[in-house]
């Protein structure tokens, strides 16, 4: 089946069952996984060869359309593992959980939340954009009750009663983003990865994760883009 | 493509009719139909460790089926099903300890022990009644049949089909045994028949 290269082990398969159930996991959780499967499959475990267990997963996903992705919060900056369809161009993996208006609200949500400046949309504006589905009006309950499945299935994530694409979100679609928001959706300048939440350079416009401008401005006295020079405006998280 | 169709209508654990997958995925392809379900089954078994079984020859209904060995422990599922399982396994027990088929006044009666009553919110599980003679049966946990002559209509529960692929009467005696802090052997005709 594959020329070379590491066979799939029931450890494997036991790591992308847990993997696919759970939706998305943190670094450290996946290591503590990699520990787990290999210790109960019986599979001989090197701890720092991680990635190299999920290359080999992944050679075995890849005819599928399907690959567990590395992708980083953008809260805190960490890095979490998801798995994901390469093949859909619709958020087709949602598409089975949620009925016909759920998925427009989320469509209509994630454009607000792409569309706007910091990334997130206020509760009361989804809330009106409830009302004015094609599909058929939803109710201001029924779209809270729908917002918080949403959260709960991790597409979407919660603070202060603003709303943006959850971590997991964000690495699934991401390739669906950037396509169909080519012109609004920003990329880090950084990490070069879509950046939902990010801060702007108010002279040439590039933007960066907040993560990856406290990293990047770490060592530097004098916080200044990397593009064009100018003083950094933004407070560096 | 059937894979991952497999895959997302599993992950309801509604059972997955042979005709939807005719129209859904295979469509043209109707011939070779019995190669490329076989293949799907194989690579979910190779990638997925999951068994493609059909549990009813005759309607050709599949569902997927756990193939690794159980681990202690870790169990790959969030709070709220954590809680349903719970609640099923108990059901199963007594189901499984009352010689696999029970009234469901039996039932109803058990579970009132435990503070689960039928037609009141339960905090976690919600409407119990539709979770238990709906979400299980249609998932094939239980199954459900009619007492017939009786009226008002009574029910007798047994274990569905995929509560049989899914755990065993050995683990759920075991279950028991632990719960009760006894050997699974002081329930003789149990034991033998796990």
């Amino acid at each position: 089946n594959t020329a070379m290269g590491a066979q799939m082990t029931d450890a494997h398969r036991r790591f992308l069952q847990i993997l696919m159930s759970k939706g998305i996991i943190e670094a450290s959780e996946a290591r503590k996984l990699h520990r787990h499967c290999c210790e109960t499959d019986k599979v001989y475990y090197a701890h720092d060869k991680l990635d190299d267990f999920i290359g080999t997963i992944n050679r075995y996903l890849q005819p599928l359309f399907m690959q567990i992705r590395k992708g980083m919060s953008e809260e805190d900056g960490r890095a979490h593992y998801a798995v994901v369809n390469l093949a859909e161009t619709e958020v087709t993996k949602m598409a089975s959980d949620y009925t016909e208006i759920e998925l427009e609200l989320f469509r209509k949500t994630m454009d607000l939340i792409i569309l706007s400046e910091n990334g997130f949309a206020s509760s009361t504006d989804i809330l009106n954009l409830a009302d004015k589905l094609k599909t058929k009006k939803m109710k201001k309950k029924e779209a809270e009750q729908v917002l918080k499945v949403f959260v709960e299935d991790k597409w979407l994530s919660e603070k202060n009663g603003e709303y943006t694409l959850h971590t997991r979100c964000i690495i699934e679609m991401e390739q669906y983003i950037l396509s169909n928001y080519q012109d609004v959706a920003r990329k880090c300048n950084i990490c070069h990865s879509l950046a939902i939440q990010s801060q702007v350079c108010e002279s040439c416009g590039i933007g960066m994760h907040l993560p990856c401008v406290r990293k990047y401005f770490k060592a530097q006295t004098e916080p200044r883009c990397p593009q064009c020079n100018e003083f950094w405006s933004c407070d560096i998280p | 493509e059937l894979v991952q169709f497999l895959l997302v209508k599993d992950q309801k654990k509604i059972p997955i009719k042979r005709a939807d997958m005719l129209k859904n995925v295979i469509r043209e392809y109707r011939d070779a139909y019995t190669e490329i379900v076989n293949q799907a089954g194989r690579t979910l078994q190779e990638v997925f460790g999951l068994r493609l079984v059909e549990i009813n020859p005759k309607r050709h209904t599949y569902i997927l089926v756990n193939n690794l060995p159980r681990a202690e422990g870790n169990h790959p599922c969030r709070g709220k099903e954590k809680a349903k399982l719970g609640l099923l396994t108990v059901i199963l027990s007594f189901i499984f300890m009352k010689g696999n088929s029970v009234k469901d006044s039996a039932l109803w009666e058990f579970l009132r022990r435990l503070r689960v009553h039928p037609g009141e919110q339960h905090e976690i599980f919600g409407d119990v009644q539709k979770l238990v003679m709906e979400e299980f049966v249609r998932q094939k946990y239980l199954e459900i049949t009619s007492i017939p002559l009786t009226d008002p209509p009574q029910f007798s529960y047994q274990w569905g089909p995929r509560a049989a692929k899914e755990t065993s009467k050995k683990d759920i005696l075991n279950f028991v045994a632990k719960v009760q802090g006894k050997s699974p052997k002081f329930w003789t005709s149990q034991y033998n028949e796990a």
